[in-house]
């Protein structure tokens, strides 16, 4: 592969690149050409320098699987395909836009900024659900992208009070590209979502001054919002339920707005239905948070104490979190598991999803057998990029792993801190009152109340702390493992792909054995078993 | 223990006026006599502390003069007033805590074995941070000799004692040993007498309004001031382990930031830079919170401790004195032994005279005292923090303007 990374890409915008090369690789597949591989990472590349402003945000939309397109052609509309050379003749499609939500919902509220989720015209053309990725634009025109967004949530002061600072992609700047055009033949089945997690407004002004369409008009965006949990029966068999808001103008949708009621296995059993559809080949679908028995416990049995209140609290911004990951990711959102999470009012329970249910216990099973096999199979990684791109990964968990412990003791000693404080303050009032000196037991009632807006200060930066930097860390530790899933995921089909050639090469050796023993009979037979397997070898290539 | 063939008893009829009390605990006293600790060696498990005297008084041989002390050559001084009846009246200055050098012993020692595990940088700072403190600890328990000794200088009857004199003068080895078990043992039963004792007196109503008012006062006062102490300090162990956890993801963030040069691991190296220098601010606060409020509180725990001691004895020559009144009285109406019962009846009137009345003025310099105390400490806290705020406020929006304008 000859492609000089200038940048050392961070491992996030790797997970873009990643999937992309799963894209290309099957592509190649198809059109059999090494080239495009090389294309393809030279894409990859210039999306990576693009990407790599927003590290988390780049993870959640990485996938992107280019399906077989029908005809291959790009349609010319694409002046991207300009620069982006012999895009065109991959028949390359695809390739999402998304701003990149990198703050948490709190922090939305803090920061006046426009936190808006930008989609594309997902209706603009029914045969063409995702236009071509505006990638090569941006490849070309950004070389060194100064991440106008970072995560600011990774200061915890308030340094980072608006915390996103998201450049909301206007809809009529990806218009053109999408348009409802109905000559471009995009015909890419599944969109190839290489999702630009921060762009510059300035390349965004020239991809306009590109693309000469006109803009739709239509705005991409959906705003979900999870709220007002409420505790739902009594006793064991109590749950919270959660409100799922929906604020919408995408037309995939009935309403503009509507609210569901739903309980954590449902979300659950939405992650997990998603998982098995999308995984295999070659998305990341985000992490679902995870079962907690002791919360739930607790909040089931009703004690009404601060820490279940936290609990919950908790789960319901991860929850937020988790609902606003899946719906940037433009194929997930096309999915009809996702809108009838969304819209329908009845949802049919998710009984697998119950820790200690039989589907649990084969999902454990499930599990082992996997972490077995990654330790036997030996995969030759024919890609240095993406062994490179793993060992970076390895890293950047092994980093996120440690600043996420040190900021959950910085919260932990922080909440001890406000407590501290709070105890002092009392305590020195009650100095105050004792001692008979006016002035200074004034002094010493004042230096309590200061004392206490002191411990009121510190237990706001606490959750702040907690909510913003330190979830948000957790979540991209649980990303990064549902990347490194997608690597297994890889894996595994290469294995597959192997064993099926292998098998095809003993059923050709059989047949040619055959053939010379000359009975025609069993030759037969062999013939039809090979023609049974070269599909399945194509298959398992095309999935790789 | 030494004995110094020096005029017996301190004089009662002191020339020297008390001296305007200052208004910190280190007493700043006239220049007949002036004490400091000049110098002080640390070694493996003890200090040795230099003791500086200026002195015009005629009883010592020089007019400036240096001995080397140890703790223990303190606490023994500090004893030696206590015992003393003469000082019954008085308010004994608190000896100053043993230098308690064990914790930070403790975390070198961690340090030196978890020294594979860590970076060499990690190291490094935390081994700096680790002197810091030992030397912080080491400041300030140099400043309680010290404070300690300008007490009993400033105090006028306290500073004609034989036994400081010896103390400030004796240039070689006061020979002075730790209590050994025995005497350990013995300290300890007296304790619990005492303390059984004292309740007993505190019962006794008090003739003297004042004096009443003032248990009643020191009481609660010292209660509280033991709860408010306890408090700060807690508070005070949180505020340094949170600016040490600064200090932990400021590395991490290093180590991210150093991974790549993309523009996050810019952001990621000034945010650990910035992370750095909060640290930085944060540990001085907390050190000074400690310096100012805790040592403060903890001061005037020990101080009201004395005081109520001193209520203490005074409250026993109180019962004495009743008790003599009564054996008296029974000796009249017996007609035996009176002359007896009367000179023991005039012997502990006396010492109960006297001692309410030098209470009386201690106890109101105490108050003096420990206003100025407070208003000094509380006020210089105060302008501490306010300064280290709006330090700490300009490192951040600094660094948020320096982000911003790289966005």
């Amino acid at each position: 592969m000859t492609y000089e990374r200038g940048s050392s890409c961070d491992a996030c915008a790797s997970v873009t690149a990643a999937l992309s090369s799963l894209a290309w690789l099957m592509l190649q597949a198809v059109a059999g050409g090494g080239r495009f591989r090389c294309l393809h990472s030279v894409v990859s590349l210039g999306w990576l320098l693009v990407a790599s402003g927003v590290p988390w945000s780049i993870v959640t939309r990485a996938t992107a699987v280019a399906r077989v397109l029908g005809d291959g052609s790009l349609p010319a509309l694409y002046p991207a395909a300009a620069t982006a050379p012999d895009w065109t003749q991959a028949g390359w499609t695809g390739g999402g836009r998304f701003t990149a939500r990198s703050a948490h919902t709190a922090s939305n509220a803090a920061s006046g900024d426009p936190v808006v989720v930008e989609r594309r015209p997902l209706r603009s053309s029914p045969s063409s659900p995702e236009p071509a990725s505006l990638h090569a634009e941006d490849i070309s025109t950004s070389n060194g992208p100064k991440p106008a967004e970072i995560s600011l949530e990774d200061d915890r002061e308030d340094l980072f009070a608006e915390a996103t600072e998201e450049v909301s992609l206007d809809s009529p700047e990806r218009e053109p590209i999408l348009s409802d055009e109905p000559s471009p033949a995009i015909t890419p089945v599944t969109p190839t979502a290489l999702v630009t997690p921060r762009i510059d407004p300035v390349m965004f002004e020239r991809c306009k001054e590109e693309l000469e369409e006109e803009a739709n008009g239509d705005s991409f965006d959906i705003d979900i919002s999870v709220s007002d949990p409420e505790k739902v029966g009594e006793g064991m068999n109590a749950y919270m339920a959660y409100k799922v808001t929906t604020k919408t103008s995408l037309s995939i949708f009935n309403k503009k707005e509507f609210s569901v009621k739903r309980r954590f296995s449902d979300f659950l059993g939405l992650h997990s239905k998603l998982a098995s559809k999308y995984m295999h080949i070659g998305y990341i679908v985000p992490p679902a948070p995870e079962k907690s028995i002791v919360g739930m416990t607790k909040v089931k049995v009703g004690k009404e104490d601060p820490s279940s209140a936290e609990f919950v609290e908790k789960r319901r911004s991860a929850l937020e979190r988790y609902l606003e990951r899946t719906v940037k990711h433009p194929t997930l959102l096309q999915d009809p598991d996702v809108q009838q999470f969304l819209e329908s009012s009845e949802l049919p329970r998710a009984v697998s999803t119950q820790a200690l249910s039989g589907a649990g216990i084969l999902r454990m099973v499930n599990k082992a057998a996997d972490a077995v096999n990654k330790m036997t199979i030996k995969m030759n990684e024919s890609d240095a990029w993406f062994e490179e791109k793993q060992q970076q990964f390895e890293n950047l968990d092994q980093q996120l792993r440690k600043l996420h412990t040190s900021v959950e003791t910085l919260v932990c000693h922080r909440k001890e801190l406000s407590v501290n404080t709070a105890a002092f303050a009392k305590s020195a009032a009650m100095l105050g009152n004792s001692e008979d000196h006016t002035a200074l037991s004034r002094a010493l009632s004042q230096l309590a109340e200061v004392e206490e807006k002191i411990d009121q200060l510190h237990q706001e930066q606490a959750y702040a702390d907690f909510y913003l930097f330190s979830e948000l860390l957790s979540d991209y530790v649980r990303l990064i493992t549902a990347v490194k899933g997608v690597f297994d995921q890889r894996m595994k089909t290469w294995q597959k792909w192997q064993d099926a050639q292998a098998m095809l090469q003993k059923k050709l050796e059989a047949e040619a054995k055959l053939q010379y023993a000359n009975k025609p009979d069993k030759l037969q037979q062999a013939k039809d078993e090979i023609r049974e397997a070269s599909p399945g070898v194509s298959v398992c290539k095309d999935e790789k | 223990m030494m004995q110094e063939g020096l005029d017996d008893g301190p004089d009662f009829l002191s020339e020297e006026d008390r001296g305007p009390r200052a208004v910190n605990v280190d007493l700043q006293t006239d220049a007949t006599l002036q004490v400091d600790i000049s110098d002080a060696l640390s070694e493996r498990d003890k200090v040795k502390f230099t003791v500086h005297t200026k002195s015009t008084l005629p009883n010592f041989k020089q007019n400036e003069f240096s001995v080397v002390r140890q703790h223990e050559e303190f606490i023994w001084l500090h004893d030696s007033f206590v015992d003393n009846e003469e000082y019954a009246g008085y308010i004994i200055p608190p000896a100053p805590p043993r230098p308690d050098f064990d914790a930070s012993r403790e975390k070198l020692q961690k340090l030196g074995e978890g020294e594979g595990s860590m970076t060499k940088e990690e190291f490094t700072k935390m081994k700096q941070e680790l002197e810091a403190e030992y030397l912080a600890i080491f400041k300030k328990t140099v400043a309680m000799h010290e404070v300690f000794l300008c007490r009993v200088a400033a105090h006028p009857i306290l500073r004609k004692d034989i036994n400081f004199h010896v103390f400030l003068e004796y240039n070689q080895d006061l020979s002075v040993r730790g209590k050994n078990k025995k005497e350990k043992l013995e300290d300890f039963f007296k304790n619990v007498v005492k303390s059984a004792d004292g309740v007993l007196v505190a019962g006794v109503k008090d003739v003297d309004d004042f004096f009443e008012h003032e248990k009643t006062f020191l009481l609660e006062y010292h209660n509280r001031v033991k709860d408010a102490s306890a408090k700060s300090d807690k508070m005070i162990r949180s505020h340094k382990n949170v600016s040490e956890d600064f200090n932990r993801i400021a590395a991490t963030l290093y180590t991210l930031g150093t991974q790549d040069s993309t523009d996050v691991c810019k952001f990621f190296l000034k945010i650990s830079e910035l992370l750095e220098k909060t640290r930085k601010i944060e540990a001085r606060v907390a050190a000074d919170e400690d310096l100012k409020l805790a040592d403060l509180l903890k001061y005037y725990l020990r101080e009201s401790q004395a005081a109520k001691d001193l209520l203490y004895r005074r409250g026993r020559a109180l019962v004495d004195y009743e008790n003599a009144n009564k054996a008296l009285d029974k000796a009249r109406s017996k007609s035996k032994d009176v002359l007896l019962a009367e000179t023991s009846q005039q012997v502990c009137c006396q010492k109960f005279e006297r001692i309410s009345e030098s209470a009386k003025q201690e106890l109101i310099d105490f108050k003096t005292r420990r206003v100025a105390a407070f208003r000094k400490n509380l006020v210089e806290l105060a302008e501490l923090e306010l300064k280290h705020a709006k330090g700490n406020l300009q490192l951040l929006q600094s660094c948020l303007g320096v982000l911003k304008g790289e966005l």
